[in-house]
């Protein structure tokens, strides 16, 4: 049960951030930071279906994590959900078409190691 | 008279401690309701309403949500560079509350997973912030300012 909540946690989180990062690359860089620009970028934002999907899988993800403190360990519950972000630069380098250097592959690498050695 | 530059410094210490701070206790806190809360595998929705009216539950989600405000304000004018390899210091932290606040059993594996998981998410900090050159048009929608 706990690795399906995790299975959970880590794909509705990866979801969340692409389709958060498509929906803000499609919106444009934020310049204005006065609060009735903000406030005219939430409207164009809450229009925007990619916005709205992320929401909701963010909403997944955080009550799946709820689920996932009720049962397993803090220490374990906070770190694992770090794997997402493997998941994440893969999406990133052939959906986002970012380009992913030495540097950050050995990055994502420690991080799956050490969800493995949280496995364990 | 202090120089805006020395202000920027200080705000971006202030706002990355309490994005820190939100987000250990905010978990910590979420973490010591659900225990008490009981085991949650329900798929209806009622149980995990109900469980937010715990007082521990209701605490650690006021800290999440100040946690995520005071994170994207800090993404506002820190470079992602900066802020992702700050941040992880919270696993660790979330770890040693984990081991001393409520008494979990941190084996040596996993001290030594969340060391390794810090240390990427620090390099994969450290690699430049954006590498697209081109933002996707809004078909739809006015050009940006």
């Amino acid at each position: 049960m706990k690795w399906v909540l995790v299975t959970i946690i880590v794909l509705a989180t990866t979801a969340g951030e692409v389709l958060q990062a498509i929906g803000m690359r499609r919106h444009g860089e934020i310049h204005d930071f006065r609060p009735g620009a903000l406030g005219r970028v939430v409207s164009t934002l809450a229009r925007c279906r990619y916005i709205l999907a992320a929401i909701a899988a963010m909403a997944v993800s955080f009550f799946a994590f709820m689920a996932l403190v009720s049962m397993a360990e803090l220490s374990f519950a906070v770190p694992v959900t770090a794997a997402s972000c493997i998941l994440e630069t893969i999406l990133a380098k052939y959906l986002l078409k970012e380009h992913i250097g030495r540097a950050r592959w050995t990055g994502v690498l420690l991080v799956a190691a050490g969800v493995v050695l949280l496995a364990l | 008279m202090t120089s805006p530059l020395k202000a920027l410094h200080f705000k971006t210490r202030i706002v990355t401690a309490v994005v820190v701070l939100s987000n250990v206790l905010g978990n910590s806190f979420l973490s010591r309701g659900m225990q008490g809360v009981g085991e949650l595998i329900s798929p209806s929705p009622i149980p995990y309403i109900r469980a937010l009216f715990n007082p521990w539950v209701a605490l650690g989600v006021s800290l999440l949500i100040v946690w995520l405000l005071s994170h994207m304000a800090l993404l506002s004018w820190a470079d992602l560079s900066y802020v992702l390899p700050v941040t992880s210091i919270a696993y660790v932290l979330v770890a040693l509350v984990g081991r001393f606040a409520l008494h979990e059993q941190v084996s040596l594996a996993r001290w030594a997973g969340i060391a390794l998981i810090m240390v990427g998410v620090t390099m994969v900090g450290h690699t430049a912030p954006r590498t697209t050159s081109h933002t996707i048009k809004l078909r739809d929608s006015e050009e940006p300012s």
